[in-house]
């Protein structure tokens, strides 16, 4: 009974602490909103567990990061972080000893959002349960793990500050721009990555690679990866994972499930607006694969693929993913389209769709050698011009993806 | 035996019902808790389109059906004979698992005719009394108030399909002799082939009114109104013994699941067995289940409310393990749980054609052509001998090669001939089947069975049955119908399939076997009330097909998911404001 009473006066004490940090309702929803648009939960919640509770790996190309626990625990949380404290970590990539933090939090990014919204969020983790809970250690090489290094890079590719409306532009067109390249860190994945992890200016929103995925070409103007999606259709995907071109899988899928699928129909709007403004380089054709490769392909294609993709690639909109056309199947980089016929797509369950429509792995029925000859028949059919996949490439992929399995 | 928290709602068995039901009472709030005692089953995982059409392992070796090594029933004609334990399914498929039957159905989805809920009083207005032994009854609620309830289901599944009874208007194109909708079919027809095409002709001709069939295979794509999609068919023919992998088929995991499960009140628990519904002193009350998992381990699952969901032949029995109610026992014509056990008379005419190609492989399980003209009162029985009848259809539903192979008259069942007369007719034949109703009679029941045991050491349930005086003669009729549409096809020859002889348990008929727990008026002539509830105990509800007093000429999927929806109606509006009786006695 006794220890019963002590743990009701710890909690009692706890709240205390709480209620002079919370607002009011408003502002927690106003900041619950905003960490929404900068997708928090999906890098610091391991799914299944508490929401903010950090611990779930990152892999990154230089080493595993573990996302830290941002639940306002006294301990292992960010309980003890002043609003200040907090501001300096979003803003500027601070942690509250002063360490510097790895860009995997992408503060970069982050860094455009203003001091109200940053406020706010905070006031949101804070009205969260407490949940102490270590995250592991990260798993980051010499020279590497040594955090003052980030103040070198930080001065070669970080510019801090808030986010400055272009007057040239209407407002939809900022609030666009300003969720895409602010909160939304949509460029931490679309954009190309230089030898330090750091984003390729010059190709923003053009296509990256990370995790063994290949993440397409985002902009909308011309010669941009969608830009044969309508305003409309960018919207559909954002809210509901799927529209007539294709569905959100893997990474976006969580982008989607945590974030953008809670907006507002203006907000996505908005980064359509902003995203139909970008044009990108013109893409030369590639060369067609050989005949006997695309006889291979065909016949694989009609034998496997062609009942839910239809014969001529047009898929069934909104359902199965037409691969004529499509922005992960045209994308330069095959990466995407190797692994999801190795081990198969799961489009994202939303709540205005749930059904998690899927397709199976190929990797236990095609060789190496059939999968390059099917993913070069369609990315070379029906208008597709994409460059040809060799079995090597096949092999490669299939080897690390099951090593990052067995880790 | 561990005492688990309480629910408020157990559901016994999740397939159709049992989803439909957890959808309808999580909705209104309540904490739901289906125990299902196969595997959890989704399309990718364990039927994607690369494993599906795979018909050794689902078919053949019955990997898709109930594992009968664990719990099966044993079988007789009739009591004068020792029962012996089916080893290895046959005359029907019970499903097990999450989705049950409803994974590997066809995808026929027939509403049953008004006349045939009142078929005892219809008839008896009609044709006077019914035969000695003949022992049919009115279901106890009608057409008129199923009808939004078949709706529902409609919209759930997007059924293609032409109404033929709009509102009481008649269709052109529709089924004339249906009761009235309230809507149109979700979606439109399957596309026909060249059968069907004769079959339709052919059906004119004889001034009949043929209609296309409707069905569960989705004919365009499709959100429901949870949200769920289903995707257009692609007649790859693998759908009645085969989960579909291109989410073309209306299931529990197609229409409902996505949404079911992602709710905070909803707990499925799979791999577990009901071995006995539990109750309080009076009887009277049902207090939970006690069920058991893969380890052996035992649990008593207190709940406010006990829904039996599983297979009819599952609810009957579990009924008699707890002892809720009389087992019927033929000799005296005492007790109710067993009694009217039905099934179906299936009669066949086969065309075969010398140069004109029907291609069954591309096919669909609720691919065909239909006539209702001599279906249930569609037709004067007046001097004929027995009263019900069946649809007529001409289905496409495959071209599966250890299965389907149609030979013409006089070829031999093995060696060279079989092989060149399977090869030279595989691609050139197709089947007029007509779809029989069964009427009740005494003789057929289902009881405990006194020697063989389960895997738990309960006993296994017996099944009694024969074809029937009705059924004989209903399908003597049949065949000759059958035989004429299909003599007017075009073919070279017609070959009629003949049911004759005693009922045999194990060629593949059809799983349609209903009663048991069946429906009524009384709780002298009935187990549940219009309701599906429990006469004895009003805390516990029978889903299934179990409740129908008598089978129909029709597949039973469309009615039985009538039923629970209407059941559900009836435990949202009433049985929660009010728990009790929803009949007074």
């Amino acid at each position: 009974m006794r220890a019963l009473l002590l743990a009701t006066a710890a909690l009692a004490a706890l709240s205390t602490a709480g209620l002079a940090q919370t607002t009011t309702y408003s502002q927690v929803e106003r900041g619950r909103y905003i960490a929404a648009t900068g997708n928090c939960q999906g890098c610091h919640t391991v799914p299944g567990e508490a929401p903010y509770s950090g611990g779930r790996p990152m892999p990154t190309p230089f080493g595993t990061i573990h996302a830290p626990n941002i639940t306002f625990a006294e301990r292992s949380g960010i309980g003890r972080w002043t609003k200040d404290d907090f501001w300096q970590a979003v803003h500027r990539g601070i942690g509250r000893d002063g360490q510097r933090l790895y860009p995997a939090f992408p503060y970069p990014h982050f860094t455009k959002m203003p001091r109200a919204d940053v406020d706010a969020v905070y006031d949101y983790l804070a009205a969260l349960p407490r949940v102490e809970k270590e995250s592991p250690p990260n798993s980051l090489p010499f020279p590497l793990s040594w955090r003052r290094l980030m103040a070198g890079w930080n001065l070669l590719f970080f510019t801090p500050g808030v986010y400055q409306p272009d007057p040239a532009r209407s407002p939809e067109w900022n609030r666009g721009a300003y969720l895409v390249d602010g909160p939304g860190h949509c460029g931490a994945c679309h954009t190309d990555k230089n030898l330090v992890g750091a984003d390729r200016q010059s190709r923003h929103l053009q296509g990256g690679e990370l995790d063994n995925w290949a993440a397409p070409d985002i902009r909308a103007g011309r010669n941009g990866g969608i830009s044969h999606w309508s305003d409309a259709e960018i919207v559909e995907y954002l809210k509901s994972g799927r529209n007539a071109h294709t569905a959100a899988v893997s990474t976006m899928a969580e982008v989607i499930s945590y974030s953008t699928q809670l907006m507002t129909e203006a907000d996505l709007s908005a980064m359509a607006v902003y995203l139909r403004s970008l044009d990108s380089p013109a893409r030369s054709a590639a060369s067609p694969p050989a005949e006997a490769v695309m006889t291979a392909g065909r016949d694989i294609y009609a034998d496997n693929c062609s009942a839910c993709h239809k014969a001529d690639g047009t898929g069934v909109p909104r359902f199965f993913g037409p691969l004529a056309g499509s922005n992960k199947v045209r994308d330069p980089n095959p990466t995407t389209v190797i692994r999801i016929l190795l081990e198969g797509a799961r489009s994202v369950p939303t709540n205005a769709r749930p059904t998690p429509l899927s397709m199976p792995s190929y990797a236990w029925k095609l060789t190496d050698a059939q999968i390059a000859a099917v993913a070069s028949y369609v990315r070379a059919s029906w208008g597709n011009a994409a460059p040809e996949v060799s079995e090597s490439t096949v092999r490669s992929l299939r080897q690390t993806l099951k090593e990052a399995e067995a880790h | 035996m561990r005492k688990l928290p309480p629910v408020d709602v157990v559901l016994v068995g999740f397939g159709w019902t049992g989803a439909i039901m957890a959808q309808e009472l999580t909705d209104a709030g309540l904490q739901v808790l289906a125990i299902e005692r196969g595997a959890w089953r989704d399309t990718p995982t364990h039927f994607p389109p690369t494993t599906a059409p795979d018909e050794l392992r689902w078919y053949w070796r019955k990997e898709m059906f109930q594992g009968n090594a664990r719990d099966t029933l044993t079988f007789r004609n009739n009591r004068d004979q020792v029962a012996r334990p089916m080893r290895r399914w046959g005359s029907f498929l019970p499903g097990e698992g999450v989705g049950g039957g409803g994974v590997h159905w066809n995808g026929q989805t027939w509403r049953f005719l008004p006349s045939d809920f009142v078929a005892a009083s219809h008839n008896t207005a009609r044709y006077g009394a019914l035969p000695e032994g003949m022992t049919v009854q009115d279901y106890g609620v009608t057409y008129d108030e199923l009808e939004p309830h078949f709706h529902r289901f409609d919209k759930l599944c997007g059924i293609g399909g032409k109404a033929g009874n709009l509102r009481g208007q008649i269709i052109e194109g529709g089924n004339p002799f249906e009761g009235p909708r309230s809507a149109e079919y979700p979606n439109p027809p399957m596309h026909m082939t060249f059968s069907q095409d004769q079959f339709i002709r052919a059906a004119r001709e004889l001034g009949l009114h043929p209609f296309p069939g409707p069905s569960a295979n989705l004919t365009r794509a499709y959100v429901n109104p949870l949200g769920c999609q289903l995707a257009p068919c692609s007649y790859c023919g693998f759908c009645e013994k085969y989960g579909c992998g291109n989410y073309s088929k209306a299931s529990a995991q197609t229409t409902i699941l996505p949404v079911l499960m992602r709710k905070a009140n909803f707990t499925l628990k799979v791999q577990n067995e009901v071995l006995s519904i539990t109750r309080d002193s009076t009887g009277r009350r049902a207090t939970g289940v006690t069920h058991v998992d893969v380890d052996g381990t035992r649990y008593e699952q207190p709940a406010d409310l006990v829904i039996l969901c599983a297979y009819p032949l599952s609810n009957a029995r579990l009924m008699m393990l707890s002892g809720i109610g009389e087992t019927y026992n033929p000799a005296t014509g005492e007790g109710l749980v067993g009694k009217n056990y039905c099934y179906q008379v299936m009669t066949a005419a086969q065309v075969f054609y010398d140069d004109k190609f029907t291609n069954g492989f591309v096919g669909a399980g609720a691919l065909g052509a239909a006539v209702d003209d001599y279906n249930g009162d569609n037709f004067d029985h007046a001097g004929l001998g027995f009263i019900g009848g069946g649809y007529i259809a001409n289905w496409t539903t495959n071209a599966r090669p250890i299965e389907t192979h149609r030979t013409p008259e006089g070829t031999p069942t093995w060696g060279s001939q079989w092989k060149a007369a399977v090869a030279d007719n595989f691609l050139t034949s197709t089947t007029v089947g007509a779809h029989g109703a069964s009427m009740a009679y005494a003789t057929n029941a289902l009881d405990l069975d006194p020697t063989y045991k389960d895997v738990y050491g309960q006993p296994l349930l017996r099944m009694t049955y024969d074809f029937t005086p009705n059924d004989r003669a209903m399908a003597r009729y049949m065949s000759e119908r059958t035989t004429e549409i299909a003599r007017l096809m075009g073919g070279r020859e017609v070959k009629v399939v003949k049911r004759e002889g005693p009922y045999d348990s194990m060629p593949y008929q059809t799983t349609h076997n209903t009663g048991g727990t069946i429906m009524g008026t009384t709780p002298a002539n009935s187990v549940v009330n219009r309701y599906l509830q429990s006469w004895d105990v009003p805390n516990l509800f029978v889903m299934g097909a179990g409740v129908f007093p008598q089978n129909a000429g029709y597949n039973p999927t469309a009615t039985v998911a009538a039923l629970t929806y209407w059941a559900a109606a009836a435990i949202r509006s009433q049985y929660l404001r009010n728990p009790g009786p929803l009949v007074q006695a």
